[in-house]
């Protein structure tokens, strides 16, 4: 049990250090959380981003634990944490980046032939291409399984009709994953096949959503007689559901392992400081430190659990359903920290994100939280996650399981 | 960084349980619960000759010379037998007070004593309701004397020896007193938990001996405190996870509308949110573990997190363990209530999480500034 850096790992920390200070500006340190969680970015975002990350792909700094004949770095899992945690000190651009590099990346690494890997990895490590994840459906959601998109062999072929939604980054991307139904005939599971698609063909039409926060990060895509070739399909036919499952336990570890509350403590402990209660700082109150002090064990027990299960992932497995429990506890946080935020600048609170004390920050967690808890599987998906696989308790009774995914009863809204 | 204990740390752990499972069923709890015991003696001499009790204690001192990374898993099986000896009395607080602030004589005279069980300690530090504080202290300690109050004391009937928080001219210090002297009076005190018993301590011109500084008592017993805390996190930890283990057996074996009740999700829900609270206090816990064993600066911020959050997942699984038991677990004779006791008495011992949440963010307030 040692929390501290090893000789190695020190050296290691120390080097990236060197390299992040030297290639990047240093992070201000009052900076708050807001901009992590507004998604509104800036003018040339795309192009900043897109030359930090070649940067760092230069310098064999993309990618820590991927392989060196991709681009990767081909070190360890430890070293990608104390690169998160370095990297975290420097101003970086917009994270587009992260479904490539957090989800599809993984996805097409553990699932993709080699051909593939060559193909599609070291342009997404040197930033040249950005990705994005099409599962959802506007019927099939936490039963992702459920969906109806279809694709339909044609020579060398596969035709595509339907519609996904929630897809962060379709109108930036290159190329997307995405989950298909091939085979209605056999039970829902059975009929699913993973694609890579290139996100410029004909045939595909992107429109943005307009979220609570007024964001617009997700889109709906639509897909009119797209053309995938077979050669971009992952893992075999029928096997689409087990490839799907890859990706979405990497999107869970991406989204509770992030999500800037680090910041927003830091800036409710300031905030508490600034803010008075019957002529003292706010954080004399005892209800205050009540909440600060709930908040901050959450927020540890999630990056020690992390930390934890580090040993497990340096030994190279994949991340367990325990990184639901990271997602389950860090967005419900989020949420909670916003509201508190907003109550103990008491009448003010009301004020919009716009005009708010510290940029909004609490008023914009507020209105972001929700989207987290239900991205990326629900807090009722992550329970029954929790309970059926790590638990192992008994499944749901389930009335679609040996059927035919056409015989399967749908409603009014599907 | 490495965030688990050691392979020999969890073999150790392993015989640790394996011993309790053998030795301290949950009826070995009950009795003490059901009887005036105030401990089951025969479990207090094995874990003495398995050297638990002198975990930390030097080996020339009489003890095992383990470190307190082994003593927080020790603890962790304790918590997890619910075990009725004055393990964390005597262990986490009397032990460490002489460790930390005993001269040479009285380290002499009393560690071979508690690394053996022959002496049973205990910390005197409340003498009413409310927060126990600094100011708290009415207890009188002058010329070798020692007059006051102290109530409850946890397992003050079954020690022999306190260390006592009292008033000197200096301010507040702590003192040992030999609980067998004369002007010394005790009795028991009805306890919320019988299995852990409270009792009073009266001290008329009782002998007494300064331990420590004097006028350096509060801030000796603050560090104790803190000490204890990441120990009791560990206690609280092992029976949050038994007390969820029999949950969901129970849940498992019990059949409503044709099917296990643990199928249904309203159920499976709350048991993966017991599990949720368990595993945050199981990472808090270990953090707290490494900056125990090292004594490292992060330890006041470190103790105070692993307590909240223990407290937090023991009280959650023990009123789900009786809500989820249905009819039963309202029972005397099922042992949920055994568990729904020791929650409450684990967390108000040491002072209750409300107490621990304000010396987090005071804590973490200061380091900032």
């Amino acid at each position: 049990m040692d929390f501290n850096d090893t000789p190695e790992e020190a050296a290691f920390r120390n080097e990236a250090r060197t390299w992040l200070e030297a290639n990047g500006e240093l992070r201000d340190p009052d900076e708050n959380a807001m901009g992590v969680l507004s998604e509104r970015y800036g003018e040339n975002y795309i192009e900043q981003a897109k030359a930090w990350q070649k940067k760092k792909a230069d310098a064999r700094w993309a990618c820590i634990t991927w392989p060196e004949e991709y681009g990767g770095r081909g070190g360890n899992a430890m070293q990608s944490v104390i690169w998160g945690q370095e990297e975290a000190r420097i101003k970086t651009p917009a994270p587009i980046f992260s479904i490539g590099l957090g989800m599809a990346g993984p996805t097409v690494l553990a699932h993709g032939t080699e051909q593939q890997k060559t193909q599609w990895i070291p342009k997404l490590v040197s930033g040249e291409e950005i990705w994005c994840q099409l599962f959802s459906e506007p019927a099939a959601g936490s039963d992702l399984a459920g969906l109806r998109t279809t694709a339909v062999r044609d020579g060398d072929d596969w035709v595509v009709n339907g519609q996904k939604i929630w897809t962060t980054f379709a109108h930036i991307a290159d190329w997307g994953v995405l989950v298909l139904r091939t085979d209605p005939n056999v039970p829902k599971h059975a009929g699913l096949s993973y694609f890579v698609i290139d996100m410029h063909a004909p045939g595909i039409e992107v429109r943005p959503i307009v979220q609570i926060n007024r964001a617009t990060g997700f889109n709906e895509v639509f897909f009119n007689d797209l053309r995938v070739p077979d050669a971009n399909r992952l893992d075999a036919v029928g096997n689409g559901w087990a490839v799907a499952i890859t990706t979405l336990m990497n999107e869970r570890a991406s989204i509770g392992g992030g999500g800037g509350q680090g910041n927003l403590f830091a800036d409710l402990m300031q905030l508490s400081h600034e803010l008075e209660i019957d002529g003292r700082p706010a954080i004399e109150d005892s209800a205050v430190r009540q909440q600060i002090a709930d908040f901050y064990v959450r927020r540890k027990g999630v990056e020690y659990t992390g930390l934890r299960s580090l040993t497990a992932l340096s030994r190279g497995g994949m991340p367990g359903p325990e990184a639901s429990m990271a997602k389950l506890v860090g967005a419900k946080l989020l949420q909670d920290m916003g509201s508190f935020g907003m109550d103990i600048q008491a009448q003010a609170g009301a004020i919009g994100v716009e005009a708010a004390l510290q940029q909004g920050s609490w008023q914009e967690a507020l209105l972001a939280a929700p989207g987290l808890r239900i991205a990326g599987g629900t807090d009722e998906i992550l329970r029954n996650i929790i309970a059926e696989r790590v638990l192992r308790l008994p499944p749901e009774t389930r009335l679609d399981k040996d059927v035919a995914f056409r015989d399967v009863p749908s409603g009014p809204a599907s | 960084m490495n965030f688990d204990f050691s392979e020999d740390q969890k073999l150790l752990q392993k015989t640790v349980r394996d011993y309790l499972e053998e030795h301290s069923p949950l009826a070995v709890c009950r009795d003490v619960l059901e009887s005036d015991k105030p401990y089951a003696p025969d479990l207090w001499k094995g874990a003495a000759e398995l050297g638990w009790l002198g975990a930390v204690i030097p080996e020339e001192h009489g003890g095992a010379g383990f470190g307190h990374l082994e003593l927080c898993l020790i603890a962790e099986e304790v918590g997890r037998a619910l075990a009725p000896i004055p393990f964390s009395s005597s262990v986490y607080l009397a032990s460490e007070a002489v460790l930390r602030a005993g001269s040479e004589t009285q380290q002499q005279a009393l560690l071979p004593k508690l690394a053996s069980g022959e002496r049973i300690g205990t910390l005197a530090l409340a003498e009413k309701p409310g927060i126990v504080s600094e100011a708290s202290v009415q207890a009188r300690f002058e010329n070798g004397a020692l007059t006051g109050t102290k109530v409850p004391v946890p397992d003050g009937m079954a020690a022999g020896l306190a260390v006592v928080a009292a008033r000197t001219p200096e301010g507040v210090s702590l003192v040992l007193a030999d609980l067998s002297a004369d002007g010394v009076k005790r009795e028991p005190v009805d306890s919320f938990d019988g299995a852990r018993p409270q009792a009073t301590l009266s001290f008329e011109n009782a002998p007494a001996e300064l331990l420590g500084g004097a006028g350096q008592g509060w801030a000796l017993a603050e560090a104790l405190l803190d000490r204890a805390a990441v120990l009791m996190a560990f206690e609280q930890l092992g029976a949050a996870e038994r007390a969820f283990e029999i949950t969901k057996e129970f849940t498992l074996g019990r059949y409503a509308f044709g099917r296990p009740v643990a199928s249904f999700q309203a159920i499976k829900h709350r048991l993966a949110d017991i599990w949720v609270a368990i595993e945050l206090a199981r990472s808090n816990a270990y953090y707290g573990a490494w900056a125990l064993s090292g004594d490292e600066p992060e330890l006041p911020v470190a103790a105070a997190g692993a307590r909240i959050s223990a407290t937090d997942a023991l009280e959650l699984a023990a009123v789900e363990m009786v809500q989820l038991h249905g009819g039963v677990g309202f029972t005397w004779e099922y042992d949920c209530h055994l568990f729904y006791r020791r929650a409450k008495a684990l967390g108000l011992a040491l002072g209750s999480a409300r107490e621990w949440r304000d010396k987090l963010v005071r804590r973490l307030d200061a380091q900032s500034k």
